[in-house]
């Protein structure tokens, strides 16, 4: 379990990183690379190149005001989770976090990393997706904004050009009032998720996404369907497959399960916000 | 065809070292096969089992998810730094010790490193804290139990020992 | 006078080492210098002939310096790998080639083997051999094997290997007219011992000697040693095995050799270089041992108060491609399976069976965890159609304490008499009761159920032959400085050896615990050993080490009887220094004594100048006398007549989620009875980690093959190893001591104890819970949910 060979740059600036990333088509950027090198150790990825933006500077900065939370790509998760800012403006980041696998790979691992992996299994990705955030992206032909919507195409697959970096992921702010929660229910604590959901409640607006459940993250909106109703409501727009750790009705029942309790977790957290200390 | 060899500066335990190595070189093995610091060691090579685990800048990581290229800026300790200076065991070692923290040792040093850094940032855990703190490493031999009670042993030997010198 | 240390809890020594990074594993060995690496192209189907290998991209890789397939090899590697343990009832015993001749029989077979100038190299020439093959269809699972609609082995009719059959008494005749009958079908599924190092081996041939040197991860280090000499067509005395510092080997190490531990020192040879191999954990996971996976069918028959009055077990064990290791495990299955009770009639048969995956040896437990799971199920089945407690059904057929040895009628694993050597196992029930708290459960289970709260109960009890010959040798020898360093033949993966062995001769000679240094696996020490398995060390080679010691105290007491013109029997050590008794001041310390042992005495040291003032000998008789040997060093062996029985009780109380069907531990206990103990400490950790595996093999491990044979889950992201976060906050565990007659210290083996009844007490306690049967083990939430559908959908 050794990587096959690969050119490496190290570039000191985003425009150097941008130009390697535009003379290799088969280049992958390397951040985190807590997901890629584990890949590549397996050799079921064999880039010709590795941009590692590591040592670009301004790429770590968490950045927080009323309008959201921005990420930039170096950003670690363990930097994210221990931000009382991002948990103040948006929890479901933090929420999230704290269940992205253990402490360690948190500590090495960057968010913009995780969202752009696009792996339906991860939260960051449907928690982008949930709440209605973007990423910014740049290339040798500029920048651009892709809204999560936009961002994922397929399984493990985004819009993101080969020569583009993510250099930043934008999580809006939880709206006043609102409420959020998530859950996850993994074989072993820390696992990748049996299934996982977060919610998010503004008003009659009640949200929920799914980590686990399909093959790419998705929200499905359960506005106005009754408490005890949800879980069913949410299998209408959802088929949980099976997998060698639980079979697709046992999916689906963790998906009623999890829907509920979250849908309530957030709506309780509502409430408290309404009564400001 | 020749790899290209990469000159890298790595500060391992303070130490620098020069080396040269492709860019593939896992930091796992650059450590273990460049360095000859064979303390960390390779369980799994895909970042599960915690056995590599090191302190980059005083943080815990996969040192098996991690090109040696990659850790030029970086400050590494790996269990070999966790002893004192005068070669007697430092606290988180002096607790496995005094615990039977350990069997076959193996996944010993991933465990060390990742408690030392833990206990610098929450000196003094709650019980369930400490289990917190070792839930990303896997250990075949022990069933945790004792490393729990070494983790709050650790806690305990640094607590009185900076007592010691504050008095 | 030196307090005993036996049945103490002293620190490890061999901590130091590991504490501080300095263990010394067989991929540190010569780290840093100049040494080749090798990989392993490995089968990626499970049953296809080899049409054509092509090496030719390989050849012009720089850095490559050997790339080899069968066709290489000549003369005893040509021929298949031994088969260790051959037995009569194993009619049709196949092992595999170094490298595969003409055919793989599961993923992961080795097919090529690749030396290069470091491991990325070698799996870059991996990676370009191609080899074409003509498919076969894979037989996978117990099922597909009995089905024999496809054959593993053309020359193997029905894939069976074995069928082995046992009579206590006319079971089925008994159970015909037993008032009482039940039949009961009891799947395992396959796990494995999974330790933190795989497999691993480095060899250096020295020519200028004409030597060859390996290091090896094994549990039998004389062992491998006999199979490179072998195979290489080199003389015994050419062969130097050293094992280093092992991370874990719950088994998976005592099979040998693997191909690697041949192609490593042949290549080692040819190549003039130190060469390595290390396995990588996907490797290990398609290429080393699995075990547990069987198939049971009981038929029991029994009175009123649950006796039993005869007991029909019939098995299918799947062994996978290959025997090499014999039917070491499904035999003690069929004989351990009946634990603590007497079954009055018994019939045992099984079917061991090829399958086109990776092949089996023994796993920490060996078949006991099946055979207890078999069993214990069926007792608590009695229960429920009787109506009773569970433990009033054990109870009744439990072997009393008056009655060993007790002589079960069958052969054992060893060839010998499945003979009881001792235990109490209605004292161990009293005390596994009161630790979990049975009696009080139910007053638990009703006040968690006015909660909405689903809880359960379950027990298992066990006996484990431990110890099984044929023997271990020790060697103690007193150096000038006082220091005395022990040598013993079998291997150490974690179990504290240096420690308790030392404790053991500290005891003995009256030294201190520190002046102790104990070697272990290393041929050139001690040439003659077995190997650690069977939960052996301890009884084995302990025993061995206490006798050594002895010897070598008989000839301290004799010099130094001599030296102080003293009656042996008048003499004492303390702390390495012997004193006539009463008159502390005519004393001798243990260096001197060594000293004068030796009628060569150049005066290099302190040592050697202090033994002038003494007078040995007989000035009438040469320097070494007939029958004598210069020197302070003493040599035994430890050979019992068979093997000795520990037991044990474990229970648990589970909590099963009525949504999601997570199932919780609340509380384990374990009643554990293996004699003496030399280190408390040492086999609490044992039971801590035998009880964390049992938990993985109940609830989250297992190894999961599609119908082609490819193993699905060969990472750690999916065989689901328990982290801290999967095993109870805490363990109770009570001791019961029952020593052994069988050898000097009393004492019995500990090593495996601990995962035997896992599956069972888990199955119980989920059982209890639900109140519907659960009879195949593993069990993960989404099987407990589907069980519960269909319990649902059929009621």
């Amino acid at each position: 379990m050794k990587p096959a060979p690969f050119d490496y740059r190290r570039p000191g600036s985003l425009p150097e990183a941008l130009e390697a990333l535009a003379g290799e088509p088969n280049a992958k950027v390397l951040a985190g690379g807590q997901s890629l090198v584990p890949l590549l150790s397996m050799r079921l990825a064999a880039p010709a190149m590795l941009v590692d933006i590591n040592g670009l500077p301004g790429l770590a900065d968490i950045t927080v005001d009323a309008s959201g939370v921005r990420i930039g790509a170096l950003a670690r998760h363990a930097d994210v989770l221990a931000s009382a800012d991002v948990r103040r403006v948006q929890p479901l980041v933090s929420e999230a976090l704290a269940h992205v696998a253990h402490a360690t790979i948190r500590n090495r691992g960057t968010t913009v990393g995780s969202i752009v992996h696009a792996d339906a299994a991860a939260e960051m990705p449907v928690v982008l997706s949930l709440v209605g955030g973007s990423v910014e992206v740049a290339s040798v032909r500029g920048t651009r904004t892709i809204a999560a919507d936009d961002l994922y195409v397929g399984p493990l697959e985004t819009s993101l050009a080969h020569d583009e970096i993510a250099t930043s992921a934008f999580f809006p702010a939880l709206a006043p009032g609102a409420g959020v929660a998530f859950e996850e229910i993994a074989r072993r604590h820390g696992d990748y998720a049996l299934c996982g959901g977060g919610a998010v409640v503004d008003g009659d607006s009640v949200r929920v996404g799914y980590v686990s459940v399909a093959d790419v993250p998705t929200v499905v909106d359960l506005s106005g369907v009754p408490l005890g109703e949800l879980g069913e409501a949410a299998l209408a727009h959802l088929e949980p497959a099976d997998d060698i750790h639980a079979t697709a009705a046992y999916r689906a029942q963790l998906v009623r399960v999890l829907t509920e309790r979250v849908v309530r977790a957030a709506m309780a957290a509502t409430s408290s916000k309404e009564n400001p200390a | 065809m020749t790899e290209e060899l990469h000159d890298v500066r790595l500060t391992v335990n303070g130490v620098a070292h020069d080396v040269q190595v492709p860019a593939r070189r896992l930091l796992s093995d650059a450590l273990r096969h460049d360095l000859a610091l064979t303390g960390t060691h390779v369980g799994c090579e895909h970042g599960v089992c915690g056995a590599c685990t090191v302190l980059v800048d005083g943080r815990p990581m996969r040192s098996c998810l991690m090109f040696a290229v990659s850790a030029v800026d970086a400050e590494i300790t790996t269990v070999e730094g966790l002893t004192e200076p005068d070669g007697s065991l430092g606290p988180v070692q002096q607790a496995f010790a005094e615990c039977h923290g350990l069997q076959c040792g193996f996944c010993t040093p991933g465990f060390l490193t990742t408690i030392t850094a833990g206990l610098r940032e929450n000196p003094r855990p709650t019980h369930d804290e400490c289990r917190d703190m070792i839930a990303g490493n896997l250990c075949r031999c022990t069933g945790y139990q004792n490393i729990v009670k070494a983790v709050e042993r650790a806690a305990a030997i640094q607590q009185a020992a900076s007592v010691e010198e504050r008095a | 006078m030196t307090t005993k240390l036996m049945g103490t809890p002293v620190q490890r020594v061999e901590d130091q080492r590991f504490l501080r990074g300095l263990g010394r594993y067989v991929d540190d060995v010569a780290a840093g210098q100049d040494v080749l690496h090798a990989a392993v192209l490995r089968s990626p189907h499970a049953h296809a002939r080899i049409l054509d290998i092509d090496v030719d991209e390989v050849l012009d890789l720089e850095g490559v310096h050997a790339v080899w397939t069968y066709d290489d090899l000549a003369g005893p590697m040509a021929e298949p790998l031994p088969l260790l343990i051959p037995h009569p009832a194993l009619s049709h015993g196949r092992t595999q080639y170094a490298l595969a001749k003409d055919e793989v029989n599961h993923v992961g077979e080795a097919i090529a083997f690749v030396v290069a100038d470091d491991r990325y190299v070698a799996e870059d020439a991996v990676g370009r051999i191609k080899v074409s093959y003509d498919f076969l269809p894979a037989v996978v699972g117990i099922d597909n094997a009995r089905a024999a609609t496809h054959l593993v082995h053309d020359d193997v009719p029905g894939n069976v290997g074995a069928r082995l059959e046992q009579n206590v008494g006319d079971a089925p005749t008994a159970i015909e007219k037993a008032p009482h009958r039940l039949e009961l079908d009891l799947t395992i599924e396959r796990s494995a011992c999974m330790p933190m190092e795989g497999r691993g081996t480095v060899a250096r041939w020295d020519a200028d000697i004409n030597r060859m040197q390996v290091w090896t991860s094994t549990q039998t280090s004389t062992g491998v040693r006999a199979a490179v000499a072998v195979k290489l067509g080199l003389d015994l005395g050419q062969v130097d095995v050293i094992t280093p510092d092992v991370g874990g080997g719950f088994g998976v190490k005592i099979n040998h050799p693997w191909p690697e531990e041949l192609l490593v020192p042949l290549a080692a040879r040819t190549l003039g270089r130190t060469v390595k191999f290390t396995e990588d954990r996907r490797e290990h996971f398609i290429s080393s041992a699995h075990e547990r996976g069987q198939v049971h069918h009981v038929s029991v028959g029994f009175d009123d108060e649950g006796r039993l009055l005869g007991l029909d077990v019939e098995f299918w064990h799947d062994h996978g491609a290959y025997t090499p290791y014999g039917l070491i495990v499904p035999i003690i299955t069929s004989t351990q399976l009946l634990g603590p009770y007497k079954p009055q009639n018994y019939r045992v048969v099984f079917e061991s069976l090829y399958t086109n995956t990776v092949m089996v040896t023994p796993y920490r437990g060996a078949g006991r965890p099946q055979g207890c799971y078999t069993m214990e199920r069926t007792m608590d089945a009695i229960a429920q159609y009787l109506g009773k407690d569970r433990t009033e059904v054990r109870a009744v057929n439990f072997i009393q304490p008056d009655e060993f040895p007790y002589d079960q009628g069958l052969i054992f694993q060893d060839g010998r008499e499945l003979e009881y050597d001792s235990g109490d196992y209605p004292a161990s029930l009293e005390k596994i009761k009161a630790l979990i708290g049975w009696d009080d459960f139910p007053t638990f289970r009703d006040s968690m159920a006015a909660a909405g709260r689903k809880v359960g109960i379950g027990l298992a009890c066990y006996v484990e032959g431990t110890g099984v010959g044929p023997y271990e040798g020790a060697h103690v020898h007193i150096e000038t400085s006082g220091k005395v360093k022990v040598a013993t033949g079998l291997t150490t993966q974690g179990q504290g050896h240096a420690t308790v062995f030392a404790q053991l001769v500290a005891d003995e000679l009256g030294v201190k615990f520190e002046d102790v240094e104990v070697v272990t696996g290393d041929t050139r020490r001690m040439p003659y050993a077995v190997g650690t398995f069977a939960s052996r060390a301890a009884v084995m080679s302990g025993s061995a080490i206490h006798l050594a010691a002895k010897r070598a105290k008989e000839k301290v007491l004799k010099i130094a009887a001599d030296a102080l013109e003293a009656d042996p029997k008048d003499l004492q050590i303390v702390d390495g220094v012997v004193s006539v008794k009463g008159s502390p001041g005519t004393s001798i310390d243990l260096g001197t004594v060594s000293v004068l042992s030796n009628p060569l005495r150049y005066a290099f040291d302190e040592a050697s100048k202090a033994a002038t003032q003494f007078s040995v000998g007989d000035p009438g008789k040469p320097p070494v006398p007939e029958d004598e040997e210069p020197g302070l060093e003493g040599k035994d062996f430890y050979s019992p007549e068979r093997a000795t029985f520990a037991s044990g009780m474990h229970a648990a109380i589970v909590e099963t989620d009525p949504l999601t069907a997570e199932i919780r531990i609340l509380k384990y206990a374990v009643v554990h009875d293996c004699g003496h103990l030399i280190n408390p400490m040492i086999v609490e950790g044992q039971i801590h980690g035998g009880v964390a595996q049992g938990i993985g093999g109940a609830l989250y491990e297992r190894m999961v093959y599609d119908e082609s044979g490819q193993l699905l889950n060969a990472s750690f992201m999916d065989f689901l190893m328990p982290y801290v976060t999967e095993i109870p906050d805490g363990i109770a565990i009570d001791h019961l001591e029952t020593p052994s007659p069988l050898n000097p210290l009393g004492i019995k083996g500990a090593g495996e104890a601990g995962v035997i009844p896992s599956a069972a007490v888990f199955a119980a306690a989920i059982e209890d819970a639900e109140g519907f049967p659960i009879t195949a083990m593993p069990i993960s939430p989404s099987e407990l949910f589907e069980l519960r559908q269909t319990r649902k959908d059929t009621p």
